[in-house]
């Protein structure tokens, strides 16, 4: 295939209009397993990519004060069912810049495919960068996916990040990503996975409120049926004075699957202050009733429940209908 | 004349071995207002969960007909799609799911204008409404008006309203009280179930209901009447056994 061929496929296995030709001032990265297969740039971004046997390493870099107005675009894919991607990301906001990204990950077609991903991802101070990430995977579950990252996150700076995987089978994840935040940062963390069949979901996700009055907050929403299982542990540590903290852990489980979360936080400094919820149980049955009162059987009454736990954020929401 | 669209026939239910309804006679007629009154623990709500077919409310004798067809048996779901359903004295939060989503999971016009002319129906701005989640944001008296306007979207035959005026302010309950009589204008069906003497007032009938029976029915300034000389001072407003 060629590499507009790669694109295509890869765009059209995500849902997205083929006939929605991106601005020019919307900066692309694509890649298919271990070859670039487009890239555009803006103003301001900066980026170098390697290919590797298995996959590749890239550098990216938002300068120091540019704001990049549209979100950039990655999209990294294996359309066959069988390969293996690995990524290396060094990612740098530099002072006062800020961007956005859209990743999208897709193996439509997978069997026995395994994504896994390295980042060291730096936001300097001032600086915001959000990190949206969709995976769209085939029925099969064939997919491993293993995200690693360490975030530091600098003085008055901002660093969000989500994970969607609602669509497809899950197949199996396993994430860490540990961020540490400085004076006055900003962090979110935010992960929502719907499992189904044999699906093995685990994630661990860590912040380190560093500095004076940094805040941070993790939240992971999953919604398991079949024999799905997933494990939670998300940490968060409060050293920095006045730092600020909430975990927030909620997953519904049908079926045969089951799910574990495990919400620690750690306090380490008198004046900081750090909650926690973790929900774990069947569809509420007030919901349920109120929806089968409104005509919907129970399936599909679960089918709306879990559709709004796992529904994205409202900002997300926005940015995705105004950019996809 | 007005057609009876609920019947209720010998209603008798326990819960733990206890008899929560006992032997219940209704009967519910087209396009009026019908207000279900009576003290805590008269077995109001018991009735309305019954009549809806929620979980885990299965009469052990009696039936209940809806427009001629005998329901007793019927799921939940099928209920509400036959055009009877009810609106809860607390209604359930949603977290994540809009406003607009929720109002239009049981519509039979799932467009966006139908979302918008029912908030305004329930005097909610759709602006500022729509987009918002059915979540802790919005107060008991929001949730109840948009669980109203998700109802009245489902175009039904007949509305249980479980204690509308529990609590919402003055003003949201006035509101609450024009749009009941906008939906019997429309040949809506309603029943309500309450303790109050000001939603009571509502109602074109009444029956007072009390340890699980139905003491009275008919008119219901006599009702009224007999409720607040009768039943409020009796026991903190319990009935005794003996008394019925």
């Amino acid at each position: 295939m060629t590499k507009s061929e790669l694109v295509t496929n890869m765009l059209k296995s995500l849902g997205i209009n083929l006939n929605h030709v991106f601005d020019e001032d919307v900066a692309k990265i694509q890649v298919h397993q271990n070859k670039v297969v487009g890239l555009h740039l803006v103003p301001g971004l900066k980026v170098t990519a390697d290919e590797l046997s298995d996959g590749i390493e890239a550098q990216i870099i938002i300068e120091k004060g540019k704001k990049i107005d549209k979100p950039i675009h990655i999209c990294f894919g294996v359309l066959p069912e069988e390969g293996l991607q690995r990524v290396k990301l060094h990612i740098c906001a530099e002072e006062d810049s800020k961007a956005m990204i859209l990743a999208h990950c897709t193996f439509p077609n997978a069997r026995k495919v395994k994504h896994m991903m390295e980042a060291d991802i730096e936001i300097q101070p001032n600086a915001r960068y959000a990190y949206f990430e969709r995976h769209i995977h085939g029925p099969e579950g064939g997919v491993n996916v293993l995200p690693n990252a360490k975030i530091c996150v600098g003085e008055k700076a901002e660093f969000s990040t989500e994970f969607e995987l609602i669509k497809g089978s899950a197949g199996n994840i396993e994430f860490n990503y540990e961020v540490t935040g400085k004076a006055h940062s900003k962090t979110e963390m935010t992960a929502r996975i719907s499992g189904s069949h044999q699906d093995t979901i685990k994630l661990h996700e860590t912040a380190y409120l560093m500095g004076e009055h940094s805040a941070g907050v993790i939240v992971s929403h999953i919604a398991l049926r079949h024999q799905a299982k997933a494990e939670v542990e998300n940490t968060l540590v409060a050293e920095g004075p006045y730092s600020r903290g909430h975990v927030d852990c909620k997953e519904i489980v049908v079926g045969d699957s089951w799910a574990k979360a495990v919400p620690i936080v750690l306090v380490k400094h008198p004046t900081a202050h750090v909650t926690h919820e973790a929900a774990i149980g069947s569809v509420d049955a007030k919901q349920l009733v109120t929806l089968m009162a409104h005509g919907l059987n129970e399936e599909e009454a679960t089918d709306v429940i879990i559709d709004g736990l796992l529904n994205k954020k409202q900002s997300w929401q926005k940015i995705l209908s105004e950019n996809i | 004349m007005s057609k009876s669209i609920l019947q209720i026939e010998n209603l008798y239910l326990k819960f733990h071995d206890k008899e929560i309804l006992r032997g219940i006679n209704i009967e519910i007629w087209e396009g009026h207002i019908h207000a279900i009154i009576g003290p805590n623990g008269a077995g109001k709500s018991t009735l309305v969960s019954t009549i809806m077919g929620l979980p885990g409310y299965n009469p052990e004798k009696g039936k209940i007909f809806f427009l001629g067809e005998d329901i007793t048996n019927t799921p939940i779901y099928d209920r509400a799609k036959k055009g009877l359903t009810l609106a809860w004295q607390e209604p359930a939060r949603f977290e994540g799911l809009s406003v607009k989503k929720f109002i239009l999971t049981g519509a039979k016009n799932k467009c966006h204008k139908k979302a918008e002319e029912v908030l305004e129906m329930v005097g909610l701005e759709p602006g500022k409404y729509l987009d918002r989640a059915v979540d802790k944001t919005l107060s008991g008296g929001e949730r109840k008006r948009i669980e109203l306007a998700s109802i009245i979207t489902m175009e039904p035959k007949l509305i249980l309203l479980d204690e509308p005026d529990s609590g919402i302010d003055i003003d949201a309950l006035q509101k609450i009280f024009t749009l009941l009589q906008q939906l019997k204008q429309q040949g809506i069906t309603v029943a309500l179930i309450t303790h109050s003497l000001s939603v009571l007032k509502q109602a074109d009938h009444a029956f007072l209901m009390c340890c699980g029976k139905v003491l009275d029915k008919g008119n219901v300034d006599r009702i009224a009447s007999y409720f607040q000389n009768k039943c409020i001072p009796c026991n903190h407003g319990k009935l005794q056994d003996e008394s019925i």
